[in-house]
């Protein structure tokens, strides 16, 4: 019965997709405003009604109600009630419905808070939501229904894959799909704006808090991912140049570029047509990423829940997207009015040198994603593209992106002063010098580019603090006035800052990580010690334990330094007997940003087992580094400019004033 | 050149890598054959496995090839010697990073490609501007419909800025 009412509610969902991709569209065609009006009480309708089925799906999941087949391939009774739920998204037509449910949200987002918007705008922003989402509710419900029953429904479900029961990659998938599907409002907004042939500052500024926001999601939901990877693997590597990761880190990279041209489009009027274009692009990718990951066209370490069938479906949605989207783009394109004009020197120079690097890093990371498939497609040869490829080409990029980033900022719009802007940046150019020396005369005998690398993080991070000591003028007024001017200074002053600075971070991480972990691998049996990186490691015992749906192997490890015990460590193998498979779970101990890791390999003939010990200095960095940015994302999104169902015009208007 | 790329070469290296399946004793007794063959490990890729190189692998297969790399290693080839073996054995499938070949030109040079190319349209845009910050394009004329809905705003607006 719940069964089929989360169907149904699905194919209401599809009639009201139906009429909101037409109605409104043709309502802003005609100018007839109840046609346009239409789009709003549909878009809240189909949220409604997209909620109610994936309501219904989770009560299936959580009722443990196996003639379902969805529920009986990927639940079990006995599993935790957390893994129930999150379940329902960890297969194939689950995580689609999750995916349609986070549009449908978006476009009742955008319908409940939009009404600051023209009403044409609206009418066509919603009516191209209506489009994509009527593509994917056909999808689900012809190739991938999550609501069929069996016949005669079994006693026990087969589990769901063990890989998947863990609370990083529960919260992974709707984090991910918050990011991809929210890039949707912005090429909705684009075709919107393609439609009407009219653009202007007022349209980057409606689109940019929803880029905004998808953004931030998109880099939670990464750094979740490449968090979960580094402690479920069993690896301690958390970025695997994986098809699936990079499926999801085309769109940030697009994202991150179309953020910043945005905001070019939104101060100064300029870029326009990039910006539309971009905004397809980055969809587009989000929309590849779907396919990537859906259709099984790659087989990859994520890799599960994958048939043929639903490949062709998909692509022929990504062909019809992506192709008429940039057909109309093509048209439309020359009609926009290009705006104002700057310098190469200035703050629009940076934000396109940045969106430069942005765009090649992307494309390096699509071509080397999907050369290897076309070539076996076309030739027959099959090569491999590998974290070595993706190392040397994508890892250069981002060396004058960095630099850049501390002097976007300083710039000023239209014509800038580079030698000001360096002289403002002298102190972080200090700091980043005296970094580089220190660390460089810490690891004698080493290569000077991890130093370097490090240089120029420290450079990124003091840069960001630098603009913000620059506006406030710290030092050079009196620390009360500094203090006045910084609760002054706009949130997406600060925005920026936080999120520059995650980046340096971020890169501090990553260098630290590889270039100073320590690694220890032995075969351990019960009172053995070890150490690592001043850390002793003394293997106490090793025993199994029955968990709710496994049975475990569990290690444990008492961590002392210099003879103060500091505590235990428990890795451990998982061993699911439902569907014979196991998992490792790492035992990581923290000490400040850095972390001591243990996982467990193959027990050895002479009862002791294969321990893989590892000290990775400042490792927690790495993901840090988008949380900050992520925070920052947030500090710009609560700046009034941007709020999201912004303040009365007026209001906002001597809002603005006050900023500026 | 060759500096320069070695240089890029070794900075993108730091950029990601280390996952390790390394058994115990799998080890070579010298360290420093034993980083050779962690090093060429890490580009080789482990074929029934995805997208991970023997470096990571726990696959039987990954293990017979990182003894492989050790042998040779051991016979006294060059890392060179050690990829030709393998590839000559196992198709190009096995390295991770594909050879500069006529095949993989646009693998390698697109991207490249897009920098460059990206960068000349940007240069040639900046040129044919004029020099002068000036010339500032007026923005899109108001519809008709937002005129009407100015008017109402100014005209809601207007006693309340009065009085401030």
């Amino acid at each position: 019965m719940i069964a089929e009412a989360g169907h149904y509610a699905l194919v209401l969902a599809l009639g009201l997709a139906l009429i909101q991709s037409t109605v409104p569209m043709l309502g802003a065609r005609w100018g007839d405003p109840a046609l346009m009006n239409v789009a709003r009480s549909t878009a809240l309708a189909q949220f409604l009604f997209v909620a109610l089925s994936f309501a219904a799906l989770v009560t299936l999941h959580v009722t443990s109600d196996f003639s379902v087949v969805n529920v009986y391939e990927n639940s079990h009774s006995l599993q935790p009630m957390i893994y129930k739920i999150t379940g329902v998204w960890g297969n194939h037509e689950g995580s689609m419905l999750l995916w349609v449910l986070i549009l449908a949200l978006f476009g009742g987002l955008v319908a409940a808070f939009g009404n600051n918007l023209p009403l044409s705008l609206r009418a066509n922003v919603l009516g191209v939501q209506a489009w994509i989402a009527g593509a994917f509710y056909l999808f689900i419900l012809i190739t991938s229904n999550p609501f069929l029953r069996i016949a005669n429904p079994p006693l026990e479900g087969r589990d769901l894959n063990p890989v998947l029961q863990d609370i990083g990659i529960a919260v992974h998938p709707p984090m991910l799909y918050l990011g991809y599907v929210g890039f949707s409002i912005s090429f909705s907004f684009a075709i919107a704006a393609l439609l009407e042939g009219r653009i202007d500052a007022a349209w980057a500024r409606w689109v940019r808090p929803w880029t905004l926001m998808a953004w931030i999601f998109l880099t939670l939901g990464i750094a979740m991912g490449s968090y979960w990877a580094y402690y479920e693997l069993g690896w301690g590597g958390w970025w695997f140049w994986d098809p699936v990761e990079n499926a999801s880190l085309m769109p940030w990279l697009a994202g991150t570029a179309l953020l910043h041209s945005a905001l070019v489009m939104e101060k100064r009027n300029a870029l326009k047509v990039w910006t539309i274009l971009l905004s397809i692009l980055t969809f587009s990718l989000s929309l590849l990423g779907t396919f990537l990951v859906r259709s099984g066209v790659l087989t990859s370490v994520h890799a599960f829940a994958s048939d043929p069938t639903r490949g062709v479906f998909i692509l022929l949605i990504l062909c019809i997207f992506i192709g008429g989207s940039l057909t109309l783009f093509a048209g439309r394109a020359s009609s926009l009015k290009q705006g104002g004009l700057f310098a190469p020197i200035s703050r629009e120079g940076a934000l396109v040198l940045n969106n430069l690097f942005l765009t090649t890093a992307c494309a390096t990371v699509f071509i080397g994603t999907l050369y290897p498939l076309a070539l076996e497609v076309i030739t027959g040869d099959k090569i491999s593209v590998g974290a070595p490829f993706f190392n040397l080409t994508f890892g250069p990029l981002f060396v004058p992106l960095m630099v850049a980033v501390p002097f976007g900022p300083m710039l000023a719009w239209k014509r800038g002063d580079l030698l000001g802007a360096a002289q403002r940046l002298m102190a972080a150019g200090i700091t980043a010098l005296i970094a580089f020396a220190i660390v460089w005369a810490w690891a004698r005998g080493g290569s000077a580019l991890a130093p370097l690398a490090i240089g120029l993080a420290v450079f990124v991070v003091a840069g960001a603090v630098s603009d913000l000591a620059e506006r406030v003028q710290l030092f050079r007024v009196p620390p009360r006035v500094s203090l006045r001017r910084a609760g002054g200074l706009p949130r997406s002053v600060w925005g920026a800052a936080f999120a520059h600075a995650g980046v340096g971070v971020a890169l501090m991480g990553i260098v630290c990580e590889t270039t100073w972990n320590s690694e220890h691998i032995a075969a351990m049996r019960s009172g053995d010690s070890t150490v690592i990186a001043g850390y002793e490691l003394r293997f106490d015992r090793l025993k199994e334990q029955q968990g709710p749906n496994y049975r475990e192997l569990v290690a444990s490890f008492n961590v002392s330094v210099d003879g103060k015990p500091l505590g235990v460590m428990t890795p451990s193998k998982r061993n699911f007997t439902t569907r014979g498979t196991s998992t490792t779970e790492a035992a990581l101990l923290s000490r400040g940003a850095s972390q001591l890791y243990i996982s467990l390999g193959d027990t050895t003939s002479n009862g002791g087992i294969n321990v893989r010990m590892y000290y990775k200095p400042l490792v927690l960095l790495i993901w840090f580094g988008p949380v900050l940015m992520a925070f920052g994302g947030m500090l710009s999104l609560s700046d009034r400019r941007l709020r999201v169902g912004a303040p009365k015009p007026a209001r906002a208007l001597r809002g603005l004033q006050a900023a500026e | 050149m060759k500096r320069l790329l070695l240089a890029m070469a070794i900075l993108a290296a730091i950029g990601f890598s280390p996952v390790r399946a390394v058994q115990p004793d799998e080890v070579m007794a010298d360290p420093a054959r034993e980083a050779r063959a962690r090093n060429l490990s890490q580009e080789l890729r482990c074929m029934v496995c995805q997208n991970q190189s023997i470096d990571d692998s726990e696959a039987p297969l990954a293990r017979d090839l990182r003894l492989l790399v050790r042998e040779r290693i051991a016979s006294g080839d060059s890392d060179a010697q050690v990829i030709d073996f393998l590839v000559a054995r196992y198709g190009e499938f096995v390295l991770l990073r594909p050879r500069f070949e006529p095949h993989t030109l646009l693998l390698w040079l697109l991207a490249p490609l897009v920098l460059v190319g990206g960068g000349l349209m940007l240069w040639l845009q900046a040129r044919r501007r004029p020099k002068s910050g000036a010339g500032e394009v007026p923005p899109d004329e108001l519809t008709p419909e937002e005129q009407a809905r100015l008017k109402v705003l100014m005209a809601a607006d207007a006693p309340s800025q009065n009085q401030p």
